[in-house]
């Protein structure tokens, strides 16, 4: 009886303490982007010159190309280095924690670089600098030319440790490089880092080229091409150049895209005015039809598990959203609201689908959950469109052209991105005009 | 059989009465109530005990009309003195008499439990009496007065020191403390689970002696990446923030805190 006394009095004694808990629920923070400080990388004496690289700078320049990357996010603030108070090898070593919180970052990164017998050697590390400690720290080996690739991995493992997402800093984007008066339009396949740099032509600019597509593992291309007048869907090799034609189509075939799995490519095919949805198996060769219907059926795209395609059709009188199994079976219509929709584009996480959406003259952005519902138009324009993911399915890329000249006469077409929040618009660096971007997926996946 | 459902009922009954008694909302309902007024009664019947003012007004009265009666009372001993003369034999009328003056008079130990009481009162407590009475009710309109003015945010503020050992004010401080500090992870997608629980350990002067994610195993489990990226940004807001902004006095009451850190409402934007 004794204990029961005593097990009661102390259940009273601790239930009572632990309401003594003050709890404050905190349900807002700070917006502004994460400030970061990125150090030069500290590049070893020992290093030897390798071609025309700037050794001396290369440390430098590396930090540059992983600041712009996080600035081009819109999530990070890279802090002015003048404003660093420690040298890159000793920060990299130790940093005095005290004192780059002083300039109010909350994270740094540091690193050094070493090039011998031919290979470039980089190592970085990041640091949280309110708890004092390393968040992680990598070394790569690699060909000294790779060096903007080094600087991109960096960025995507920074970004991937701060915010939980894969980056998607060391990736491509293939487009259509424009020149030339509208009439007598030059198009040419380009391709570049996701930063604008490095850009490579892929055809001569002979004849017509559209709207091209990565497969999943970044080496072929699927576009479409006028050449000889006809216009068909090609396969391109990006290493070797060899180019084939998609299938024997007696017409005309467009919009192709990859399946998930790289083996299927998925297009329209165009005859007697009728249009429908066609699969083609790389390997076999053989030829499915997915959609047959008297109207107009385009713009596939597949879902990342490759059990779904979404595509645009005119079935209902105006151009919507469907989806549909990827054998053609439970046609669903997912789009209800005012306007033409068109260019569905599945994101690499599967959750949402990005479309271009015109109503009353103007186009739009947008993302839709993949049953339709929570549309939400990200951004409005006189002529925009063909929307691509990044792979972390976080950021698009598309197109937007733009009158020029005093009249309206002349005319403008540049890339942009936009944050699916809706937030940080930018424009994407191109060298000539540009249209119909494809993001690759990581590269060093 | 009977004796263990004897214990099983009497376990039973305790854990309902422990439930009872010490869950929290149970806990706060009777706050809403406006009990304020009787606590400040209390605190002034330790000196002067409202029931019995309008009792002593009474007997104050009645012992003003007895004033006459008193004083012939205060008189009756020596009569009484007489009576014990030795050198007079009275008389059997003058006896009788003599008796009925005797039972006239006011002897003390004849004097009824009223009288006596009244007698107790000296003068001077009598009119302290009627002050303090005065008071009470000068004191009670006053506290009307008060409940009348007093706004909802007061009655919750009291609602919320009870619960949480802060006022409302010093709890809103120290949570527009920890907002500026806090860079909301800004890439992270909306979930309604994504909440991260930090038990902190106060020095007196706000810094941090010792923080804890609670559910800290979380952070390493596959497919938590978004958690860890947010618990680590809460841990940073705190340590950026000390010294939090907490009250001089009440160390007890907020030396262990716990921050709820919840993005759902920021990111659902």
């Amino acid at each position: 009886m004794k204990k029961f006394f005593l097990i009661f009095v102390l259940n009273i004694f601790f239930i009572n303490k632990s309401f003594a808990l003050i709890e404050i629920d905190i349900t807002r923070g700070n917006l502004d982007p994460l400030p970061i400080a990125v150090s030069p990388l500290h590049v070893d004496i020992k290093s030897e010159n390798f071609d025309d690289l700037k050794i001396k700078d290369l440390g430098e320049n590396i930090s540059k190309i992983i600041e712009n990357n996080f600035r081009g996010t819109g999530l990070f603030n890279p802090l002015k280095k003048e404003a660093f108070v420690q040298k890159p090898d000793i920060a990299h070593l130790k940093p005095r924690f005290e004192d780059w919180r002083l300039i109010k970052a909350q994270a740094l990164v540091t690193g050094k670089l070493l090039i011998i017998d031919g290979k470039l050697k980089v190592e970085f590390r990041l640091w949280d600098l309110a708890a004092a400690k390393e968040m992680t720290a990598l070394a790569f080996t690699t060909t000294p030319s790779n060096w903007r690739r080094v600087a991109h991995i960096i960025s995507d493992k920074i970004y991937e440790r701060l915010t939980g997402e894969e980056g998607y800093f060391d990736t491509r984007i293939i487009y259509v490089a424009e020149s030339g008066p509208k009439n007598e339009r030059i198009k040419k396949l380009a391709i570049m880092d996701q930063d604008g740099a490095s850009t490579k032509y892929l055809t001569l600019g002979n004849e017509l080229v559209l709207t091209p597509r990565f497969n999943p593992n970044n080496q072929m291309v699927t576009y479409m091409s006028y050449f000889r007048n006809m216009p068909r869907v090609y396969l391109l090799d990006i290493e070797t150049g060899t180019q084939e034609v998609v299938g024997n189509f007696p017409g005309m075939t467009f919009a192709p895209r990859f399946s998930p799995d790289g083996k299927k490519i998925v297009m329209s095919f165009a005859k007697d005015g009728n249009s429908d949805i066609y699969t083609m198996d790389l390997d076999s060769r053989v030829v499915e039809r997915i959609t047959d219907h008297s109207s107009i059926d385009t713009s596939p795209s597949f879902s990342p598990d490759g059990k779904f395609i979404a595509f645009n059709s005119d079935r209902s009188g105006l151009q919507q959203i469907y989806v549909m199994r990827s054998d053609g079976s439970g046609v669903k219509r997912i789009t209800f609201g005012n306007g033409i929709y068109g260019t569905p584009v599945w994101s690499p996480r599967g959750d949402l689908i990005a479309f271009t959406k015109m109503r009353k003259g103007r186009f739009y952005i947008g993302v839709m959950r993949t049953d339709g519902s929570g549309e939400r138009l990200l951004t409005e324009n006189y002529y925009q469109e063909a929307p691509s993911w990044s792979p972390n399915g976080r950021v698009l890329v598309f197109y937007r052209e733009t009158k020029s000249g005093l009249k309206g006469e002349g005319f403008s077409a540049k890339l942009w991105s936009i944050d699916i929040t809706g937030y940080n618009e930018r424009r994407l660096q191109t060298e000539t005009d540009a249209s119909d971007p494809s993001w690759s997926s990581l590269l060093s996946k | 059989m009977i004796r263990s459902l004897i214990y099983s009922i009497t376990f039973h009954s305790v854990l309902v009465l422990l439930t009872i008694l010490s869950l929290p909302f149970m806990l706060r309902e009777p706050i809403d109530l406006p009990p304020i007024v009787s606590v400040e009664l209390i605190q002034i019947t330790d000196k002067t005990s409202i029931p019995y003012a309008p009792k002593a007004r009474k007997i104050i009265e009645e012992t003003k009309k007895k004033e006459v009666e008193r004083l012939v009372s205060e008189q009756a001993p020596p009569a009484a003195k007489a009576k014990e003369k030795p050198d007079r034999i009275p008389l059997p009328n003058e006896k009788k008499e003599e008796k009925k003056i005797v039972k006239k008079k006011q002897n003390p130990e004849e004097i009824k439990p009223e009288i006596r009481q009244a007698s107790e009162f000296e003068k001077k407590d009598i009119v302290d009496t009627n002050q303090i009475a005065a008071l009470i009710d000068k004191a009670k309109e006053e506290e009307a007065v008060k409940q009348k003015k007093e706004d909802k945010i007061t009655q919750s503020s009291q609602k919320n020191s009870f619960a949480t050992g802060l006022t409302l004010s010093q709890e809103d401080a120290l949570r527009a403390q920890i907002f500026g500090c806090w860079s909301v992870p800004l890439g992270l997608p909306y979930d309604e689970d994504l909440l991260v629980r930090i038990k902190l350990q106060l020095k007196k002067d706000g810094t941090i002696m010792r923080s804890e994610i609670l559910d800290h195993q979380r952070m390493n489990r596959p497919g938590q990446k978004f958690y860890k990226v947010l618990a680590e940004s809460a841990l940073r807001a705190v340590r950026l923030c000390q010294p939090l902004k907490v009250p001089p006095t009440g160390y007890d009451k907020w030396k262990d805190l716990q921050l709820n850190f919840n993005p759902a409402e920021m990111l659902k934007g």
